[in-house]
């Protein structure tokens, strides 16, 4: 005989629930699955009514987006030598004739340089002070914890103005390293209170054996601890890597050419008479995919990373 | 000559550089680890603060550095608080802030709770529905103005499906009756997950037996959602709120995507205005007065909430 719960719900129950998540994940999911359609559309199925469900996959939205093009006229178009590939194909299908590449790609490594930068700085000068603040006495802790927290409240456009004269005075306006240096700053908050969170949980048994056994408390720190917040400090990395991917607001204001991220960048993508939108989606697809295959790798993080460890499971 | 053990650990200690750390106390130590962060914080965001603050009391011009400054005292402040635009911005951050947590309060909780009933799977739609929360607000905030699109809008499109309205008759992002809601969909559509998570795990940590114990006193599952599941979720809640709430004062990446403020400025929030004020006007001076005021609020308005968290959390 199987045992009986009365807090189980009954199987009905679980029916009509299971259902009407599936039906808000499916509604939900219908946007994102509407940008990866639209990637592969040819202009006149992206704004076709009504809204196309079947339609033909074409891949010009992807040579848009990573090309800019000039209109030719039909003697010229037949002037010229066939098409040496598929993508010239595709362009000269529109009477046009490729120019160049797009600025799509500078864009991205942008994004990759930045984001990577800046994770790895915050991370690591997180760890060190998480370390410290889970372990020392620092005087005046709760008071620099909260300290570190409330940076995070400032509306980002409040700190916007001075560091905008800031780095037009230190000559870090649209580079790489001011980029990278504002969002490590930014991201910091979250990196130290997400890894003290991690390193509170480890045994501080495992650190007083070594240092019994004549480890340095540096060889304890990076022996004994590190390799046990392994997991925490991945996670951690990845909920960094993410912001700074995703970061809107500092990237419009302090970058224009050189150091220019993908975000404020994908919104600009014009084609013919306003946003040409399978161009629009196919950056979207290639910006957005990373951080969904990073949100299912983390799904068992996400809690903690989404309130500052406040949360846990 | 033999090699004997105690050559073997010799070799294995670490050089020197080892040995000068080893000279570190604890606390030595404790400063080395803590003190590049703060360092990094106090250059980027207490130095600015500082410099905000400065020149909230002046008239600087960013856009013409060489010009006279002039230290106008409280000016600022008092022309922003007297201004009639300023109150209207904060009337509609004040509305986009109420709805959308009103609604992914509401929506984010009943998922919770449904996702709660454990059904075969809910792990995996659970990750599913989290997934707009991660994206980048201003990349999805842009494509959901093609969502929007009145008749080739799938937004559209799906409301005249479903009440047989044309799609062609209604302007989310152009109407100034309906841009205000406009907004407020979008961001409960990413942000409600947030809640729902958050309320997930308040669910989960109830222990099953105080509903046992209740059921054996008898009280109906109305009772026992009252008294039991909505008092043990509410701190998990009220969390999830502050976050929503400090997180959309401050928004700007999703709106200015969508709708930039308009038509008008009827979805013009505090931080789009400032930006306006600061970065196209460059009247940095009275934006800087703008910013300290902003600050203030928020801080004062997330101390005062999370003095109340505290109390329900010691009931």
């Amino acid at each position: 005989m199987s045992s009986y719960s009365i807090t189980e719900p009954s199987s009905r129950q679980k029916w009509v629930a299971g259902s009407l998540v599936i039906f808000y994940a499916v509604i939900t999911l219908l946007p994102l699955v509407w940008i990866l359609t639209t990637g592969f559309k040819s202009p006149v199925d992206a704004i076709a009514y009504p809204p196309k469900v079947m339609f033909e996959p074409s891949l010009e939205g992807y040579v848009n987006l990573f090309t800019t093009r000039t209109r030719v006229s039909q003697e010229q178009l037949e002037a010229l030598p066939p098409p040496a590939t598929w993508y010239e194909e595709i362009v000269r299908n529109r009477d046009m004739v490729i120019a160049g590449p797009s600025r799509y790609g500078e864009r991205f490594l942008n994004s990759v340089i930045i984001g990577f930068g800046s994770t790895f700085l915050s991370v690591f000068l997180g760890t060190l002070a998480a370390y410290a603040f889970s372990r020392f006495k620092v005087p005046l802790k709760d008071d620099l914890l909260f300290f570190i927290l409330s940076t995070r409240m400032m509306p980002p456009i409040a700190v916007a103005i001075p560091i905008f004269l800031m780095f037009r005075t230190l000559g870090l306006s649209d580079t790489h390293l001011g980029m990278i240096l504002l969002y490590t700053a930014v991201n910091i908050s979250l990196a130290v209170w997400l890894l003290k969170g991690f390193i509170d949980e480890i045994p501080r048994e495992y650190e007083e054996a070594a240092l019994i056994d004549g480890y340095t408390r540096f060889q304890a720190f990076y022996k004994v601890v590190l390799p046990q917040a392994a997991t925490g400090i991945a996670s951690t990395a990845i909920f960094c890597l993410i912001f700074s991917w995703n970061e809107y607001a500092f990237a419009v204001l302090l970058t224009s050419g050189t150091a220019q991220t993908a975000p404020p960048f994908i919104p600009t993508i014009i084609g013919v008479g306003g946003q040409d939108w399978p161009a629009v989606a196919a950056g979207a697809t290639l910006f957005l995919v990373p951080v969904m295959v990073f949100t299912i790798l983390l799904r068992k993080h996400l809690l903690r990373g989404i309130t500052f460890g406040a949360v846990r499971k | 000559m033999a090699v004997t053990p105690i050559d073997h650990v010799a070799k294995a200690t670490p050089p020197s550089v080892a040995s000068k750390i080893r000279g570190l106390s604890d606390r030595t130590i404790a400063w080395l680890f803590v003190a590049p962060t703060i360092f990094l914080l106090l250059a980027v965001n207490i130095f600015p603060l500082i410099w905000t603050i400065n020149l909230s009391f002046t008239n600087f011009r960013a856009n013409r550095p060489n010009r006279d400054v002039d230290y106008i005292g409280l000016r600022n402040y008092e022309r922003i608080l007297t201004d009639g635009d300023i109150w209207l911005t904060m009337q509609a951050t004040a509305h986009f802030l109420f709805w959308t947590i009103v609604l992914q309060v509401l929506i984010g909780f009943t998922l919770a709770w449904l996702i709660n009933r454990k059904f075969k799977g809910n792990d995996l739609w659970t990750t599913l529905i989290v997934l707009p929360m991660m994206l980048s607000p201003a990349v999805v905030g842009n494509f959901w103005t093609f969502l929007y699109q009145p008749q080739i809008g799938l937004f559209n499109y799906g409301i005249s499906f479903l009440t047989g309205v044309d799609p062609s008759s209604f302007q989310m992002i152009g109407d100034v009756a309906l841009a205000p809601w406009s907004i407020v969909i979008v961001d409960t559509w990413m942000w409600t997950p947030f809640v729902m998570l958050i309320c997930l795990a308040g669910l989960r940590s109830i222990p099953d037996y105080i509903y046992e114990a209740a059921e054996i006193d008898r009280a109906s599952k109305w009772r026992q959602f009252w008294t039991i599941t909505i008092p043990m979720v509410l701190p998990f809640l009220m969390l999830a709120v502050l976050f929503r709430g400090i997180e959309n004062f401050k928004m700007f990446d999703l709106v200015v995507q969508l709708t930039g403020g308009g038509p008008g400025s009827v979805t013009e929030l505090t931080s789009i205005n400032l930006k306006r004020e600061a970065f196209e006007k460059w009247r940095t001076g009275y934006a800087s007065a703008y910013a300290i005021i902003l600050f203030v609020t928020v801080f004062g308005l997330a101390s005062i909430y999370v003095k109340a968290l505290n109390k329900v959390k010691e009931r």
